[in-house]
């Protein structure tokens, strides 16, 4: 608040010049003295032994204390003259130092402000003030140099067009281009929902685990892309924080992203499904679970039944070959043959009551000794009639006459083969029957002969692992089903015929129409293919009802039916007309889906077969019983 | 980018992606070659080079410092003009009205921007003053239809010429500008974007015959003169604010001839029936109707309701607006005024009603917008707790779920009596709770059952069957029901099957289209039940509470 005061001249008497300059007195705090005189001894600080209560009754007492101040170069008390305080009272209110200074006076020109007529100076003007100035010369002629090169352009005029007229004033409806056409108008925002308001009705708002999973997931492949919330009233309504981002994403999106028009299909799902002819416009079919045939303990894996459809017989895991009433679900007998019954097969001869039994490495040949008694007996007869040739021909298996004890079981003839057996099928006429062996070998197949107990090698070479063989039920034609391709080969010229592609993974069993120009075969990747044989190589129509794979399909003697078991544990009952008329293609229809079996071992329908006269189908399942649907 | 942008040009999506991608299938964006040469022959990007030319010197004359320099250059520095290429993308005006939507949102968005950084202060005025001019026409031809307050900002949805025109504006807050956005992008659209609003403003503006640039009517500009006070000392800013204000008329070029509205002859259309002609002619009506709802009312605004959105609500059904004096300029009259028939507020209590206005949130005045008619006022009274804000954007199709709300409203609409329904509700209610083992049969049909008498009916065999099955066995009842649905059963079970199996003959393609409609029909439905069952569980706990809170008040 104090300005410095410079040492005046008339204050002290005893005149002491401190030469330590304009520095910071701090810096001789802690010194004895603080400075030094013009002869250079030190100036000692004045003895100051003033405490506060000193300060205190000095203020109170001496009069004039409020003019005394410290002169910080010397450390004195100097009391202020009137002259001195008037200066400070001044300078405070920002007058003059000097009492006698007039800031106020009339000011008075150097110069006068009026032209006069007379030079100041006397001396004659210079020759330049005559001539042009050549730096303006040349300044002024650049610039002419300029406009006529032409660098250097007028002003352009401000035009004074108004910003905005009418632009859509003459619409030419030639002006809207192919362009226009063919441009693809950017879709518009969608519109709000309910959940977008600011108070929502509250079934609307994300309950808590809802919300936990929206901030999971990630942001673009939320529905939402914010959280409803419900505000009390209008004032409590905060900004959204993502406008400026949502616009901004909008933005992008009109120039960045592509555009193309999708057709979306607007079809009514019932038009759809195509039109087919009513199920119950194509009776007879199984319908309903009659009958039940139970007594296996393990997974029955085949099935047959004999030519008159009165007996019916089954082998399972369980190493019995049961023989059934089908009428009465009755087990007339069972045969054990020591090892897991992987195919059976009844002679389609009705004169001929004999069984062909897959047991591991041997085809067992059994009479059942079931119906007529006449009939078994003349089979027996027309076994034991066999007469040795005279010259033993090299076989590659080997006919053994079955013992006793076997026989008075049934078994009349056991054909043993080197390896484990696969299949065993009957031809038509019921004198040969063909049979598969689990091998890699060319001698996967073999055609056995009954009457004269002989037995051959087909094929010279293996084309891939056999799965199923089949007679013609009409034709000297036989089926090799192998994994993707089914051969057929015509067994009187020896050469192959045709060879249908499957278009499956894994072909698991096959059977014929008996009319012999459709084929079907089931597969492993849960497809059914049905070929025509005179229309193509490939299934005419590809058939993917069932969700697991297909165990086993049958035809139909008569009927137009054919089914498929699969491991879902449903037998598929499918109407398969084929007409006489070679140009109408055959018409397939599903008309049932029959269930019944327990899934076991994630195995469920093994076997299925038709009922030769009835439109009745058996299935045998892995949970050990043989159903009846009729 | 900034040419396309303007232009209007997009990628397109190649119909062989490997094959003109050489191969790989990389993601990548293609443009149409024939886009790439359009935009070459544009004469804007000539003008483009001129000004990357005007800047690059600036910058030179800035460095050496030479002021003369840089006037002359700022006086000649090159502009641009998108007009011919907003007459080329819109060839129609009904083409720009289309595209509308995205130029408005984007303009209010950049009205709403502060003054500082960002972007070009012109850029922000232009686009307040393009917006406040568009709400202006809005409110002159009383075209908005459905307003919606979502929590992201106000959607307003208006029929300009036909065309619906749909735009959002963000609630009056101040922006945190986020760093991930890029303005420049945002900024040239807005360029472009002005300019089309500005004649799109134009030609609106004359079709009503309105002056362009707007002006107020003389009439009410002198009212508005003393309300002006000295802080508006710049005439044109006063001049948009006056206009923000959106409380007075424009001026027109042809003053408006008294009963303007001339009957329109009819045009029978040929093949169109005289039913066709009537719904039409009863749409016009309703339209009308719509249009002059808030006519001969007087509303107040409160000081702490948003001003513009409801002051242009309000406007553009023809009802008359005021608010304080120290909030904005514009006020025509004054709290006290006694003819004010709605004050809108938005506190929970108010200190002095006066006697003979309605004291509103300001929900009321969109839900009465949306609903096409005056709501009754009880349920937004202020402190009320306010039943919800329906979305008007939704017509909800067969198989939607939908809002009981929304039920109440159409109910309302088709003119039913909002006590009755509401009471039919709740009885209707209590008996489902006391009976909840009836079928379900009876159930609907009470539901699509709507005139009075036949509820009565209803309700006197509804008493009926309760006392006869007081009287006899329920047993008996429930035996006879089952044997004859069965029959029904053992029918559509049948068919069920048929349906199945027909199903599996499909071919794999249509099996597939059929399996993905089938899933989204259903995905639908699931969705729908849970939102009911939400709904029903909230109103159990709702119910449940105010039986307690009953209880305890007895208690």
């Amino acid at each position: 608040p104090c300005p410095p005061l410079t040492p005046l001249p008339s204050a002290p008497l005893q005149d002491i010049r401190n030469t330590v300059g304009n520095i910071p007195m701090e810096w001789y705090q802690d010194f004895p003295h603080i400075g030094y005189d013009l002869e250079g001894k030190r100036i000692y600080k004045p003895i100051r032994n003033k405490d506060e209560l000193d300060v205190f009754l000095e203020k109170m007492e001496n009069p004039d204390y409020w003019r005394t101040v410290q002169d910080k170069m010397t450390g004195a008390d100097i009391k202020l003259t009137d002259e001195q305080v008037d200066l400070v009272h001044r300078l405070q209110k920002g007058q003059f130092g000097d009492v006698h200074f007039d800031p106020y006076e009339p000011a008075v020109d150097f110069f006068t402000h009026e032209v006069m007529i007379h030079p100041v100076t006397n001396r004659p003007a210079d020759k330049r003030s005559f001539i042009p100035s050549l730096i303006e010369k040349e300044k002024v002629s650049k610039l002419v140099h300029a406009i006529k090169m032409g660098w250097i352009k007028p002003r352009k005029p401000k035009d004074d067009t108004p910003t905005y007229y009418d632009l859509w004033a003459h619409e030419d409806p030639n002006s809207i281009l192919g362009r226009h056409k063919m441009h693809v108008p950017a879709p518009k925002m969608k519109l709000p929902g309910h959940e977008e308001s600011y108070n929502p009705p509250p079934e609307y708002l994300l309950s808590e685990e809802e919300k936990l999973a929206w901030e999971q997931q990630e942001p673009a492949e939320r529905k939402l892309n914010f959280v409803p919330q419900q505000y009390r009233c209008l004032r409590a309504v905060p900004a959204y924080s993502r406008f400026i981002h949502e616009r901004f994403e909008r933005c992008l999106d009109l120039y960045l992203c592509p555009r193309q028009r999708k057709m979306r299909v607007n079809v009514d799902p019932e038009d759809l499904i195509p039109k087919l002819p009513k199920p119950r416009d194509l009776q007879p079919f199984p319908t309903t679970l009659a009958l039940v045939y139970c007594g296996h303990t393990s997974l029955v894996r085949c099935l047959s039944i004999s030519p008159s459809g009165q007996w019916l017989v089954s082998g399972s895991d369980d190493c019995t070959v049961r023989f059934w009433e089908v009428s009465t679900a009755r087990c007339m007998k069972t045969l054990p043959v020591g090892g897991v019954v992987k195919s059976v097969a009844w002679n389609p001869n009705p004169t001929v009551c004999l069984v062909a039994i897959c047991v591991e490495q041997s085809v067992l040949l059994v009479n059942p000794c079931l119906g007529d008694k006449l009939l078994y007996g003349a089979t027996d007869q027309l076994l034991e009639s066999y007469v040795a040739p005279e010259e033993e021909r090299v076989q590659p298996v080997q006919w053994v006459v079955a013992t006793t004890e076997e026989h008075s079981k049934g078994i009349r003839l056991v054909v043993q083969h080197s390896k484990a057996l696969k299949q065993v099928t009957w031809h038509g006429k019921g004198d040969y029957f063909a049979s598969v062996v689990s091998d890699n070998s060319n001698m996967q197949v073999l055609i056995h002969q009954t009457s004269k107990r002989w037995s051959q090698n087909p094929f010279r070479k293996s084309k891939g692992l056999v799965q199923c063989v089949l007679f013609h039920p009409i034709r000297p034609y036989f089926f090799v089903a192998t994994q993707r391709y089914v051969r057929v080969y015509n067994l009187l010229k020896q050469e192959l015929t045709k060879k249908l592609m499957t278009n499956c993974k894994w072909v698991s069993s096959m059977a014929i129409h008996p009319g012999g120009d459709n084929v079907i075969c089931g597969s492993y990747d849960s497809k059914l293919a049905w070929f025509d044989l005179d229309l193509s190589t490939r299934p005419y129509q590809l058939l993917r009802h069932h969700k697991k794979a297909l165990r086993s399909v049958a035809f139909h003697k008569h009927y137009p039916l054919f089914a498929s078991g699969s491991d879902d544990g449903t037998v598929i009952v499918c109407h398969g007309m084929v007409y006489n008329d070679l140009l109408q293609n055959p018409l397939l229809v599903p008309v049932k889906v029959l269930k019944g079996h327990v899934l076991t071992l994630d195995l469920g329908v093994l076997d299925v077969l038709f009922h030769p006269t009835q439109p009745w189908v058996f299935s045998s399942g892995a949970d050990g019983t043989v159903r009846l649907y009729t | 980018r900034r040419l396309c942008i303007l232009k209007g040009i997009y990628p397109h999506e190649p119909k062989h992606k490997k094959k003109v991608n050489k191969g790989s299938t990389a993601a990548r964006t293609f443009y149409l070659l024939k886009d790439i040469k359009f935009l070459l022959h544009e004469p804007i990007v000539n003008k483009f080079r001129e000004y990357k030319v005007f800047v690059r010197k600036l910058r030179k004359a800035y460095g050496k410092s030479e002021w003369s320099t840089v006037d002359r250059l700022k006086d000649n520095k090159p502009t641009y003009k998108l007009d011919h290429i907003v007459k080329e993308r819109y060839p129609t005006f009904i083409d720009a009205l289309r595209d509308l939507d995205d130029a408005l949102s984007m303009c209010f968005l950049f009205s709403t921007f502060p003054r500082t950084g960002k972007c070009h202060v012109q850029t922000i005025q232009l686009c307040r003053r393009l917006a406040v001019e568009f709400l202006n026409y809005v409110i002159a031809s009383r075209s908005l239809r459905k307003v919606f307050l979502s929590i992201k900002g106000i959607y307003y949805q208006a029929e300009v010429l036909g065309q619906p025109v749909t735009w959002i504006t963000p609630y009056t807050f101040a922006h945190d500008h986020p760093t991930d956005v890029d303005y420049r992008v945002m900024a040239t659209f807005t360029e472009f974007y002005t300019t089309l609003l500005g004649f799109v403003n134009f030609r609106l503006y004359h079709s009503l015959n309105l002056l362009y640039p707007p002006k107020i009517d003389g009439q009410a500009d002198v009212e508005l003169k003393p309300v002006e006070g000295k802080e508006y000392a710049m005439d044109s800013e006063s001049y948009l604010e006056k206009l923000s204000a959106l409380s007075a008329s424009l001026a027109r070029v042809v003053a408006p001839t008294h009963e303007d509205e001339v009957e329109i002859d009819e045009f029978p259309v040929e093949g169109e029936t005289a039913e066709q002609m009537d719904a039409r002619k009863k749409e016009q009506e309703a339209l009308e109707k719509h249009k002059k709802l808030f006519e001969g009312l007087r509303f107040f605004l409160n000081r702490e309701v948003p001003r513009e959105p409801l002051a242009f609500v309000i406007r553009c059904f023809g009802g008359q607006v005021s608010w304080d004096k120290s909030l904005c300029i514009g006020a025509t009259y004054d709290v006290s005024d006694p003819s004010i028939t709605h004050q809108i507020v938005d506190r929970p209590r108010v200190e002095k009603q006066v006697v003979g206005r309605y004291y509103l949130q300001p929900q009321w005045v969109f839900d009465s917008v949306n609903a096409k008619l005056c709501l009754p006022v009880a349920d937004y009274f202020p402190g009320v707790l306010l039943p919800p804000h329906l979305s008007p954007f939704v017509t909800e199709q067969e198989g939607d779920y939908v809002p009981p709300e929304k039920l109440k409203l159409l109910a309302l609409q088709r003119g039913e009596n909002p006590g009755d329904v509401r009471l039919q509700d709740e009885e209707s209610e209590e008996e489902e709770e006391e009976e909840d083992d009836n079928d379900k049969d009876e159930e609907e049909e009470e539901e699509e059952d709507e005139s009075e008498k036949e509820e009565e009916m209803k309700l006197k065999r509804m008493e009926e069957q309760k006392t006869q099955s007081n009287k006899a066995l329920p047993v008996k009842v429930t035996a006879g029901k089952l044997r004859l649905e069965d029959k029904q059963r053992l029918e559509q079970e049948q068919q069920s099957e048929e349906k199945r199996l027909a199903i599996m003959m499909m071919k794999k393609r249509e099996k597939y289209l059929y399996k993905k409609i089938m899933f989204g029909k259903k995905r639908k439905v699931r969705e729908a039940n849970k939102l009911a069952a939400k709904r029903k569980a909230h109103d159990t706990a709702v119910k449940e509470e105010k039986k307690k809170s009953k209880k305890a008040r007895r208690a």
